[in-house]
């Protein structure tokens, strides 16, 4: 039970006065601009616009500024705000084919057209703490090599030409929306897909870890993972054509999981989807093994009771500002709920306190 | 004779894919770029007053298969009519007002004889701009391409 309390308001007026102080930290050092938080914090604007579920690099570093480097704050500012957009429609498809990759590697081909390119990658770092970067140093130069500028074709669609792996054809559906209309589970794969894409990438991380360990195990091998811009195209009704509206960056991650075949279908391999705003390959990777997990009945398989096969304990625990939301309200006043505790446990405490001298 | 709505909205199929590219270009470009490129805009009366708002963008299952929603994107669009009458739409992406009026004028000379001026003005060189951007990206990756060699092996001597 809530009750509006009064008072209390000078005390939150200065609690917030001295949090834009903290805030601001020690004034001997040079304040943090928005813009160099986009540029040099940039993975911690992707995940904000991931989870935040909204692309805009600029507004993302404006949030992290101002939840003092809280992701999960700033996640909570970006939500608020795309609350108060009007919604302009909704994008054609975005075609991940067509990506200008800057890394595409994938663990099941060795060789394959496009080749295995890293790009800006922590992978085979030594993960050293580098005492340079305490210091002001160059800035560092990347190295450059000729380019054919030309989209690379996905790893799938060669397992796919031989039928070896599950096809994924086309459609045109409209998909459920889960910020216009609250989930009804059991959800589409699509409606899935997107309480995934912008869930919290710790819980992600952690349900597929537990399918690796082997609860609900899938197998996974990771087909192809890339990052690049895509272009993003819309529908203009005034106009009567689509055109590009801008451009993003994802990271997509298809996995290539076992299969052994059902009545209808002939042993094949079976895919999970990753496809996250941003250069977000950790939470990638997790979305296509949840994803792939999540569709043990479609394929036939047994259900173990996994976590990570349970929809409903994963779609409904994924996002982390409505788990924030009821986690930390508990810290909000209680005090009538807990009055009323108060007195049940001594009316308990006395009654049996009678009965005991009662005995005696 | 006058053009009916739905001609207007069809034309030739070249012609339309000149359109579609100038507005991506614009959409694309960067606020303060078009602006320098771009200083002064003519009179114009505003259709649609520029609005910031989200489109939702969506993904494919697999990359192939059935749409999804991934998330949104800040877009602001903006309609106007020049004083000529040829009439510009903008749909850019970001907040900022000014570049969705500034895309919105350009896309409206463009459809008049200011076009080849313009075109040399603002849309080549930030077609040039663009594609620079591109080619340094690509030939950064280009250098992380793993070369594989393979070592020799004593059972094959």
């Amino acid at each position: 039970m809530y009750v509006a309390v009064k008072g209390g308001e000078r005390a939150i007026d200065n609690a917030h006065a001295w949090l834009a102080e903290e805030r601001r930290g020690d004034l001997g050092v040079a304040e943090l601009s928005v813009a160099q938080i986009r540029a040099q914090l940039s993975l911690a604007v992707n995940r904000v616009m991931a989870e935040g579920s909204l692309y805009d690099p600029d507004l993302a570093a404006l949030a992290i500024k101002q939840a003092r480097g809280d992701l999960i704050e700033a996640i909570f500012l970006i939500r608020a705000y795309r609350t108060t957009l009007p919604r302009l429609g909704a994008s054609c498809p975005v075609n991940t084919a067509e990506m200008a990759v800057i890394r595409r590697i994938s663990a099941t081909f060795k060789d394959l057209p496009g080749g295995q390119v890293l790009g800006p990658t922590f992978d085979y770092t030594h993960r050293l703490l580098d005492f340079k970067l305490a210091a002001e140093g160059e800035a560092a130069q990347a190295a450059t090599a000729p380019a054919a500028m030309e989209a690379v074709p996905h790893v799938m669609a060669m397992l796919d030409r031989d039928g070896m792996i599950e096809a994924e054809p086309l459609g045109n559906d409209v998909p459920a929306d889960l910020t216009r209309e609250p989930m009804e589970l059991p959800g589409s794969r699509a409606l899935r897909l997107q309480a995934i894409t912008r869930g919290d990438e710790g819980f992600i991380l952690s349900m597929a870890y537990s399918t690796q360990r082997g609860y609900g195990r899938t197998h996974a091998f990771v087909g192809e993972l890339r990052i690049g811009a895509v272009a993003v195209e819309m529908e203009i009704p005034e106009l009567g054509f689509a055109v590009e509206i801008g451009e993003i960056e994802l990271t997509e991650c298809e996995t290539v999981n076992q299969f052994k075949g059902s009545k209808t279908e002939p042993p094949q391999f079976t895919r999970g989807y990753g496809l996250v705003f941003g250069q977000t390959e950790r939470k990638a990777i997790a979305m296509s093994l949840v994803d792939r997990s999540l569709r043990w009945a479609e394929l036939g398989e047994d259900y173990t009771g996994a976590p990570a096969q349970d929809e409903e304990f994963v779609l409904m625990h994924a996002d982390n500002v409505q788990a924030t939301g009821f986690l930390e309200h508990i810290k909000l006043p209680h005090y009538v709920d807990f009055q009323s505790e108060l007195e049940l446990v001594r009316r308990l405490r006395a009654e049996v306190f009678a009965t005991q001298e009662a005995a005696e | 004779m006058m053009q009916t709505p739905l001609e207007a909205a069809t034309p030739n199929s070249e012609s339309l894919a000149a359109r579609k590219a100038w507005m991506g270009l614009l959409a694309r470009a960067k606020p303060g770029r078009l602006a320098d490129l771009f200083p002064e805009l003519p009179a114009h009366d505003l259709l649609r007053a520029p609005e910031i708002g989200a489109v939702m963008v969506r993904g494919r299952i697999g990359g192939t298969g059935q749409p999804f929603n991934l998330g949104e994107m800040t877009v602001t669009r903006c309609a106007l009519r020049l004083g000529s009458g040829a009439v510009g739409h903008a749909h850019v992406q970001g907040r900022d007002k000014g570049h969705a009026v500034r895309a919105a004028v350009v896309d409206a000379l463009m459809q008049t004889n200011q076009a080849e001026a313009l075109r040399a003005t603002v849309l080549v060189p930030l077609q040039a701009e663009e594609v620079a951007r591109r080619a340094n990206r690509a030939a950064k990756a280009a250098a992380t391409k793993v070369e594989f060699f393979t070592l020799v092996r004593g059972e094959d001597q």
